[in-house]
């Protein structure tokens, strides 16, 4: 199982836009990757619902998990992805 | 409802004038999951079954996406993804596991998801509306019913609802939809000004017409707000008559709008998008009257750049040359909250900081729109007037016009919506270039009536003779000023009140371009000293019926025809 931390940098935190792109580049990994609050349960990466519903706010950590053959370039791609300001772009 | 059941008369207020016969087609209500499902035995199984119907849900979205206008279609694509969340089918799946029966485990699970929407808020808590519209085409399906809404209409039809939100109305076009009737709504109501756009005949207020069974032929006078169920074939006949002496009073003149002695009087359009702007600017009016700014805005979480703005307004002025475009400064707060200006929730929205009182407030918002409007008016040079919506006092309007002159805009006016700005037009002229009378919330105000409550019609007909009171007042200012006064609310649409607006000395008409023909009309055939009786007489009435009576009594009688 690999795991990243990476801090939410979307000025408006992760809903709406950067969500939805989020959403998009988890789904494009093939893998069946979560996401997970400080101290919450892990939730589907490829579910805007639940992502949005997780409302991770701009500065908040997430912690990124994934099982599988390229797993641990899936998740560096991601934790590139949260560390931009998506909402800015 | 009077008369034997299978030939009824409904009577309602007409919202958009014409005429049409056709089958009944019900826009249903959503089904509930019931109560006495039977538990699931077969989870693996259920959970193939409803992902199946969500597919099918994600897929009949998307089809009317593909059809749907450039506003709507994002709401309905968002929808289809819901659709196929992973997340919402492993939450069906768990119920359906705990033994929940299909609806209800599809029920369970959308709630779940709406109850974490709710607790944060904001925009999140306003998708919980999307997502319940997926949970009711989905248990729709499960059960074997129609999906809920506006059906696919497969030869023309008569639509017939409770009410109609604006995703339901986003695709229907005046080939299929022949007529809409709503027992709801009012005349301001999102249906009426949609069915007025698309010149499609449309009744709201008609209680009882739900009851009517699916697929009966009915007969509809968007003008006179009357609906025959059954009708004889004398009656079609009548109603086919009437159709014809209207295209016939319609068909004449293209030209500028006047009285028959030739009194002026500007008949331009209201308009919202760049989209709206294209297609109004092919049809013989003389400008806009009314460009609400608003869809800009909407929808978006930050405030749009000055770059986006300034190329959406070029778009807008290009397309009209030099015919004037009237441009209102956002309008937003009441009804239409902007996420990235939104001062908090309010007791009465509709008293509240809305109009020019918020761009007081957020002054960077009213900047960027003013400097993005002086932009595309210097990269065009077109006739452009820019004004402010719910303008109530001369500091109000003074602050406006300065901040709007210095950045050599060459003409500023204000909205009067608000009854002060009627009565005290004089002192507000004196500041500003024009004014124009925005009917709606002017008669909302006047008659201390909320516009979105269908069942205060009554107090909201525009023929209230209080309302003509008021807008005289105001046009007494226009002319002592010697500055011109427009109209660009619902009434400027109706062919008889352009008369008495024309009476009181209003200058200019805006209203959905399809309404125009008719005014020109009533326009051309009576001269400006019979507009000004039939002004006075109206404000001579005690009610709004006895000042339309009045009105009709008066006018050629091809008016008749026209309403």
């Amino acid at each position: 199982m690999a795991t990243r931390q990476v801090s939410i940098a979307s000025s408006v935190g992760l809903h709406a836009r950067p969500a939805s792109l989020f959403v998009q580049a988890a789904t494009a990994t093939g893998l069946p990757v979560t996401i997970a609050k400080e101290g919450g349960n892990p939730v589907d990466a490829r579910s805007i619902l639940m992502v949005m519903a997780l409302g991770a706010k701009n500065g908040e950590t997430v912690t990124l998990s994934a099982d599988g053959e390229g797993a641990d370039e899936a998740l560096d791609s991601l934790v590139a992805l949260l560390s931009r300001d998506l909402d800015a772009e | 409802m009077t008369g034997d059941v299978l030939h009824t008369t409904f009577h309602g207020i007409g919202v958009s004038a014409g005429t049409a016969v056709g089958p009944l087609v019900l826009v249903t209500p959503a089904p509930k999951a019931p109560t006495d499902e039977a538990p699931t035995t077969d989870a693996a199984a259920a959970a193939d079954v409803v992902r199946g119907v969500l597919e099918d849900v994600a897929v009949g979205l998307e089809a009317r996406a593909a059809k749907a206008s450039e506003h709507a279609r994002p709401i309905l694509e968002a929808g289809a993804m819901m659709a196929r969340d992973p997340g919402l089918a492993l939450g069906i799946e768990n119920q359906l596991k705990a033994g929940k029966g299909p609806t209800t485990a599809v029920t369970a699970a959308v709630e779940e998801i709406c109850v974490m929407f709710e607790a944060l808020g904001g925009y999140m808590a306003e998708r919980v509306t999307d997502l319940r519209d997926v949970r009711d085409r989905a248990v729709a399906r499960l059960l074997g019913k129609p999906e809920p809404g506006v059906p696919t209409l497969t030869e023309p039809s008569i639509l017939a609802a409770q009410d109609l939100a604006p995703a339901e109305t986003a695709t229907l076009t005046s080939e299929t939809c022949l007529g809409i009737i709503t027992e709801a709504g009012g005349p301001t109501s999102h249906t009426a000004i949609l069915a007025s756009q698309l010149g499609i005949p449309a009744v709201v207020q008609a209680i009882g017409i739900m009851a009517v069974p699916f697929g009966t032929l009915v007969a509809i006078d968007g003008g006179v707000g009357e609906i025959t169920v059954n009708p004889t074939a004398e009656e079609s006949e009548l109603l086919a008559e009437r159709k014809k002496r209207r295209a016939a009073a319609l068909a004449g003149g293209t030209g500028n709008g006047a009285t028959k002695d030739g009194y002026p009087v500007a008949l331009l359009a209201n308009i919202g998008t760049a989209e709206d702007a294209r297609k109004a600017a092919k049809q013989p009016v003389e400008g806009v009257g009314l460009f609400r700014t608003e869809f800009l805005f909407l929808d978006r979480d930050t405030m749009p750049t000055v770059a986006e703005q300034t190329a959406t307004y070029t778009e807008v002025f290009e397309a009209f040359g030099t015919r004037r475009i009237v441009v209102r400064t956002l309008d937003a707060g009441a009804d239409k909250p902007l996420k990235f200006a939104d001062l908090g929730p309010e007791e009465n929205p509709a008293l509240g900081r809305r109009g020019i009182r918020l761009g007081m407030i957020r002054t960077d918002v009213l900047d960027t729109q003013l400097e993005a409007l002086a932009a595309a008016y210097k990269a065009t040079g077109a006739d452009v007037r820019v004004m402010a919506p719910m303008i109530a006092t001369q500091a109000e309007a003074t602050w406006f016009a300065e901040k709007v002159r210095a950045l050599g805009l060459p003409k500023v006016g204000v909205m009067i919506e608000v009854p002060a700005a009627a009565i005290r037009s004089r002192g507000i002229l004196y500041h500003v270039d024009f004014a124009s009378l925005g009917t709606n919330d002017l008669q909302q105000y006047t008659m201390a009536a909320d516009r979105m409550q269908g069942e205060l019609a009554n107090l909201l007909n525009p023929w209230e003779p209080a309302l003509l009171d008021v807008v005289a007042l105001a046009c007494e200012g226009g002319q002592a000023m010697g500055k011109p006064i427009g109209v660009c609310g619902e009434a400027a649409g109706d062919p008889g009140l352009a008369l008495v607006l024309a009476g009181l000395g209003v200058s200019s008409l805006s209203m959905a371009p399809g309404k125009v023909p008719a005014v020109r009309t009533a326009l051309g055939l009576h001269t400006q000293s019979q507009c000004q009786q039939m002004a006075a007489a109206a404000r001579a009435a005690t009610t709004a019926a006895e000042a339309k009576a009045a009105v009709l009594k008066m006018a050629d009688p091809v008016l008749a025809d026209l309403v």
